[in-house]
């Protein structure tokens, strides 16, 4: 960490009361729902009441409510969110790594032709089941089937091919895509499957709202790792897959650490498409906290205590990770 | 799948014990994430776009999918539902032509500037097809703004991604060049300044309508001392949007600040250095030095920001719950409130606006921003 310059004393003072006033800005409403989640009702309803044991006499009943008669309510929604978070994380890195990995090291010469064939054969199963009222296990056979068909008989025709830096637009721009805009077939989908509210649901779709970002922070981090080392492994007769276990994987793990972080943040505190796929049984926080907004009124004092219960885990862990997440972030906002 | 097509070709050439498993390694390393961003995105939009060009209906034992062509589209953009997507239009007064037409020959600039350049057709129209999409925003902003009109998700939704983002950026980049300085206790400011990033938007979306209540609310005595003690943020249009851009803001200027501050230390010192031996001012070392710096960095930042700012739902839906009316509402709580009305028609349509618009400022900002961008 180098600093710029050194300030003239007047200037030091100017910037230390303007990081004063953002310091506040950041803390006090934190400070806020630190002392909301230990007032009463009534001190919330009398007015501003701003120092605990002065103005107003702190007390855990939001807590004993919360943790004590509702506990399961509690705990169900923090388990969910807890396990999806993880999982979906854990996935989505893994999965996004070896994508990003093989884009960087590996050559890919899809044909545009097989791709239309491929979208084709998909519309139409999808065609079938949506007007003919096909049963999709029968669709989605008769689609790959019909796609087999076509890439062995008339594959050989279309010449034109992508590269790697085709797929890798292609995957990351789908961070572009609104959440919104694919929901809803999902939402049905997972209705057929029998996974609406669930946390398989869930974590399946976050590991493909995630997948983007670890390719896109991976790649440029995977393409920092020198070649030499992986050539002399390869000579010695390693495998693809014993390379990247064993030689790729141990040389990122800050890369790593920080792509996991970010997405399990993301995935901690995403909220739209949980409100659609959940209701009772795979619930998580923030659609447990957005619950609070009862038909009496919304709950300030309970709110407070579930915001807490939910932020300070991952404040802490950013906290104590804060170096690498923001060269993580460098990284991709570098290379693009 | 295409890439089951690819040919394993390694940079040291053929490996010297290629058997099966190894041949596969291509399809095995990248199929996992093709598919599930094929089954999770790209099946999905093909299926959205059926629906939004049809008519959902509850029916006996089930529903129906009727299709119906455009006319979803033509209710949002032209008919009863215009209003909410679009606004309520009224004539443009002298004032909003005049600020139209300032706004398009700044649009139309780059087309100029192509134009004496000598640049290509293609250039010149993709610029033409810019020009014409920041006039449309103007022409719809200016409809919206005389006493009659009123906005409508989409021009709320340009509000908040624009207003929303160009603060966020100043802001973050102002933080980050105080941080930069040699002062005591900046590891103790970053780490602060970097917290709000973490915390969910639903919990700052209740923070911070405890915060703006201006009756039992911290700041209350301060509102009541003003004489606005009756104001309520919620109640009115405005005070409801720039809320809801105040919640933003607080979480995503901690984003901008990071990797601003990072780029900023990134700076070769002794290029800096050297230019202040040489008798370089400070200015002439922030104008040659620094802007070229952090400006790469700041294109994609904003570019992030954009993109992921476009998405907002969970603040207006819990802040202010779209109000008062739909003052506050965002594209994808339009999308939300229509699916819950089972209008899944309309729904779709509005998501696939909303996919419409974004794809094309982001093409855009990156399109008119390419000369300082990184190649990505």
């Amino acid at each position: 960490m180098r600093a710029i310059d050194e300030p003239t004393p007047f200037w030091r003072f100017v910037s230390y009361v303007l990081l004063g006033i953002w310091t506040f800005v950041v803390l006090f409403p934190l400070y806020w729902v630190g002392i909301t989640a230990f007032k009463l009702p009534i001190d919330v309803n009398d007015g501003p009441f701003y120092l605990p044991g002065i103005d107003f006499q702190p007390a855990l009943d939001a807590w004993q409510y919360l943790f004590g008669t509702m506990l399961g309510d509690t705990l169900r929604p923090y388990l969910n969110t807890v396990i999806v978070a993880l999982c979906s994380s854990a996935i989505a890195v893994a999965f996004g790594t070896m994508a990003a990995y093989a884009l960087v090291r590996l050559t890919y010469r899809p044909r545009v032709g097989a791709i239309l064939g491929f979208v084709a054969c998909v519309l139409l199963a999808i065609l079938a089941v949506a007007l003919a009222g096909v049963p999709w296990q029968v669709a989605v056979a008769c689609g790959l089937a019909l796609f087999a068909l076509l890439l062995f008989g008339f594959g050989r025709r279309f010449k034109k091919a992508l590269g790697n830096d085709d797929i890798a637009f292609w995957m990351v721009s789908q961070r572009i895509l609104p959440p919104v805009t694919v929901v809803v077939p999902v939402y049905v989908v997972f209705q057929h499957l029998g996974l609406l509210d669930t946390r398989t649901a869930l974590v399946i779709t976050y590991v493909a709202v995630n997948i983007p970002i670890v390719v896109w922070l991976m790649r440029d981090f995977l393409s920092g790792i020198p070649l030499e080392l992986e050539e002399s492994a390869m000579i010695d007769g390693a495998s693809r897959y014993r390379i990247f276990w064993s030689i790729v994987l141990p040389l990122s793990t800050p890369g790593l650490a920080a792509t996991f972080i970010l997405v399990l943040i993301m995935a901690w505190n995403e909220y739209l498409l949980a409100l659609f796929l959940s209701s009772a049984n795979s619930q998580t926080l923030p659609i447990l906290i957005a619950a609070q907004n009862a038909t009496r009124g919304p709950q300030w004092w309970s709110m407070s205590v579930l915001i807490i219960v939910m932020i300070v885990p991952v404040v802490l862990l950013a906290i104590a990770l804060e170096r690498f997440i923001s060269r993580g972030l460098l990284i991709g906002a570098v290379k693009g | 799948m295409a890439v089951a097509l690819a040919e394993p070709a390694t940079a040291a050439g053929r490996q010297p014990f290629a058997g099966r498993g190894e041949r596969l390694a291509p399809a095995v390393f990248i199929l996992p994430a093709v598919l599930i961003v094929l089954a999770m995105s790209i099946f999905p939009l093909i299926v959205s776009l059926y629906l939004s060009l049809s008519r959902f209906k509850l029916a006996k034992g089930g529903f129906s999918v009727d299709f119906i062509g455009t006319l979803n589209f033509q209710k949002l953009l032209f008919g009863s539902q215009q209003f909410h997507l679009l606004g309520k239009l009224e004539p443009l007064s002298p004032v909003a032509w005049a600020c139209v037409a300032i706004v398009g020959l700044a649009a139309l600039w780059p087309a100029i500037s192509g134009l004496r350049r000598g640049a290509g057709i293609a250039f010149l129209i993709s610029r033409l097809v810019i020009a014409a999409g920041i006039l449309a925003v103007a022409v719809l902003f200016g409809a919206t703004a005389s006493n009659d009109g009123q906005l409508g998700s989409l021009g709320v939704t340009l509000i908040y991604v624009f207003v929303g983002v160009a603060v966020q950026y100043l802001i973050g980049l102002g933080l980050a060049f105080l941080c930069a300085q040699k002062l005591a206790g900046r590891r103790f400011f970053r780490v602060v300044f970097f917290i709000p990033m973490m915390i969910t938007p639903v919990g700052i979306a209740y923070t911070f309508r405890m915060l703006t209540d201006t009756t039992k609310g911290p700041f209350a005595p301060f509102w009541q001392m003003a004489g606005l003690g009756d104001f309520a943020w919620a109640a009115t249009a405005w005070g409801a949007r720039i809320a809801v851009m105040i919640g933003d803001a607080w979480q995503w200027i901690p984003f901008m600040f990071i990797v601003l501050l990072a780029a900023l230390e990134a700076q070769p010192v002794d290029e800096i250095e050297a230019a202040t031996v040489d008798g370089a001012t400070r200015w002439q070392v922030f104008r040659y030095l620094t802007i070229p710096a952090i400006l790469p960095v700041s294109v994609t930042l904003i570019l992030i920001r954009m993109i992921e700012a476009f998405k907002i739902v969970d603040l207006p839906n819990v802040l202010t719950n779209g109000g008062p009316g739909i003052a506050s509402e965002s594209l994808t709580l339009h999308a939300f409130m229509a699916w819950r009305a089972l209008d899944l028609g309309g729904s779709a349509a509005i998501a696939y606006i909303l996919l419409f618009v974004v794809t094309f400022f982001c093409i855009s900002f990156a399109a008119l921003t390419r000369r300082v961008a990184p190649a990505s």
